[in-house]
């Protein structure tokens, strides 16, 4: 009977073939490591933030006068309303942990190498598009830091020569941040973006499978096949990833409980205390900054004391990450297989980015700028360096098949 | 049908015109969303004067309005502060007020009609931010300068005057908004005199 209707909609739709390209019978390497988790639990993540989100929408109301009191409304009169809201607002720190783990095991393995250019780059417009959403989700509920920070990045536009004021005015549809402004965020965030951001995982991921996955040797388990024209090093994504995945989702589900249980505002790094006041126009915090995802780019911007210089390092901080597969112009790709320059080179980055990120959260002093300034020449370093070394690397000879 | 071979090139011709017609079509049917994002006029017509009564200010005060939605400061300066204008020339991006962030009844040493009253748009010139007044201990942000503005944000610095410091992100002096004194309490903000 079950197979009559698989039979039934395969004549219609190719639902098995589908299903045995993209896990079924989808060769994936065998040594995956611990890195390898982030991809999916990104998935998850996602998913739990297009639920939680439809679920806010119906209570939210996006206008200058409703929004900070109905996020109250939310919060104690809904049934569940906090539980929701603070599974959102986790969820949207926790999306960035994974993705931030997900891209340095790209870094790590040398995964946007040939032929994963396409592959990295989807990545990097996800990664975008995400602070896009993060940033815009971060205005609705309407508190001080909300209104401050949105105030600061749309004043980036401003920037730019000659048509900076009349863009910044654009994008926020009046002379300052109002509820104009509020109201079209609202639907970037719960339509715009999110149809982008489906749109380019779909893409992410029919790369991946297109190509294959890398691994942590950085080998190409497709070079070796055997008889039946299956990779000797790869096994079935399903069961064997399914499974050894669900442990993954499951840690990750504790910990995020733990965080929506017991500390749901992270410290003040996941919700932050000025946000608790509703947003007043006429008086910005003693201290700004913003959530804690965004603060190692925020310190490159502060870093540099030119306005249009600082606006233009802080893309070039991101559009670097897309030039990536261009700017190593090694053939080698895992870490474990090149030299020591390309190890210091890695952790001196990772180190930069980690004092950027705690500098962006602090409030600004002549010692910290200095550190800030060193810290972004060390990350924009790593892009320079990599380009230099990488053409004539001495690397490690890499073996026939993956280790375990 | 006719059996006449394919005329390539007026096929190419044909394809090509279909696509300029549709790409100005296209272009044409943007327009509606892209204006829509403009402001209102609602919001255009909310940017109205704002009429202001000084005669409860006392020295060395910061009193904040709403002028289309943003703050507008009336300091009172003291004998000293205006004093210390005079003294960190060197130290400032713009001090003779050069760029036009003021209308030319305010480009003078302090940037104000009345030397002992400051009106200035209070937000930052980096990234719009509202600096926070320091009347007594801006002297740990610039040395010897007892009173000033410091931006919480990205650390810019201006002085009394809404002048800029060098080194800071911030590029320009605060604006200052036309306005003038109806009497002696009163100032409007938003328009030049004869203006309104």
């Amino acid at each position: 009977m079950f197979g009559k209707v698989v039979n039934w909609i395969d004549d219609r739709i190719p639902m098995t073939d589908t299903w045995n390209k993209h896990a079924g019978q989808y060769p994936a390497p065998k040594n995956f490591n611990f890195w390898y988790y982030f991809g999916i639990l990104a998935t998850i993540v996602f998913v739990n933030q297009i639920l939680t989100g439809i679920w806010l929408t119906m209570n939210y109301n996006p206008s200058g006068d409703g929004a900070f009191a109905s996020i109250e409304y939310i919060m104690r009169d809904v049934e569940f309303g906090w539980l929701l809201r603070y599974m959102h607002s986790t969820g949207a720190s926790a999306f960035f942990v994974v993705v931030y783990l997900h891209m340095f095991r790209g870094l790590m393995y040398g995964s946007y190498q040939k032929p994963r250019e396409l592959l990295w780059i989807f990545g990097c417009l996800i990664f975008l598009a995400l602070m896009a959403e993060a940033f815009m989700g971060y205005l609705l509920p309407w508190g001080q830091m909300s209104f401050w920070g949105a105030q600061v990045i749309i004043s980036l536009f401003g920037a730019i020569p000659i048509i900076g004021d009349d863009l910044t005015l654009w994008i926020r549809g009046d002379y300052v941040i109002s509820g104009a402004t509020l109201n079209r965020f609202f639907a970037l965030h719960v339509i715009a973006v999110p149809l982008v951001l489906v749109v380019l995982v779909f893409l992410h991921i029919v790369a991946l499978h297109h190509v294959g996955s890398n691994n942590p040797d950085g080998i190409e388990i497709k070079e070796n096949k055997d008889e039946n024209g299956w990779p000797k090093d790869g096994i079935p994504f399903h069961p064997y990833y399914t499974v050894h995945d669900t442990v993954a989702v499951v840690v990750m589900l504790i910990l995020c409980s733990i965080v929506i249980f017991f500390m749901p505002e992270g410290g003040g790094y996941f919700l932050e205390a000025p946000n608790f006041e509703a947003a007043n126009p006429l008086k910005t915090p003693d201290h700004i900054a913003p959530v804690w995802y965004f603060t190692p780019f925020y310190a490159i911007l502060r870093a540099i004391p030119d306005k249009l210089g600082g606006v233009i390092m802080m893309g070039l901080a991101i559009a670097m990450l897309f030039l990536v597969p261009w700017l190593d112009r090694g053939k080698v790709k895992s870490i474990r297989y090149r030299s020591v320059w390309h190890k210091l080179n890695l952790t001196q980055f990772v180190i930069c980015f980690i004092i950027l990120g705690v500098l962006g959260t602090l409030a600004p002093t002549p010692g910290r700028t200095l550190l800030s300034q060193i810290t972004t020449l060390g990350y924009f370093g790593y892009f320079g360096l990599l380009w230099l070394y990488s053409k004539n690397e001495t690397t490690k000879p890499l073996p026939k098949r993956v280790t375990m | 049908m006719s059996n006449a071979p394919v005329d390539s090139g007026r096929r190419r011709f044909l394809t090509a015109a279909t696509c300029v017609v549709g790409g100005v079509g296209a272009v044409g049917a943007a327009v509606p969303f892209i204006k829509s994002w403009n402001p209102s006029a609602k919001a255009k017509a909310a940017g109205a004067p704002v009429e202001v009564d000084i005669s409860k200010i006392e020295p060395g005060q910061l009193i904040r309005v709403e002028w289309r939605g943003k703050p507008v400061w009336i300091v009172s300066r003291t004998e000293s502060v205006l004093n210390e204008l005079e003294q960190h020339d060197g130290s400032l991006r713009d001090p003779a007020s050069e760029q036009e962030q003021q209308p030319s009844y305010a480009q003078n040493k302090y940037r104000s009609i009345k030397s002992e009253l400051f009106v200035a748009v209070g937000i930052c010139t980096h990234l719009g931010c509202s600096p926070t007044y320091l009347p007594d201990s801006f002297g740990e942000q610039v040395e010897g300068v007892s009173s000033g503005f410091f931006c919480p944000c990205h650390g810019s610095k201006f002085d009394m005057a809404g002048r800029v410091f060098q080194s800071v992100p911030a590029p320009l002096n605060l604006v200052i908004p036309p306005h003038y004194y109806v009497d002696n309490t009163t100032i409007i903000i938003g328009v030049d005199k004869g203006a309104a």
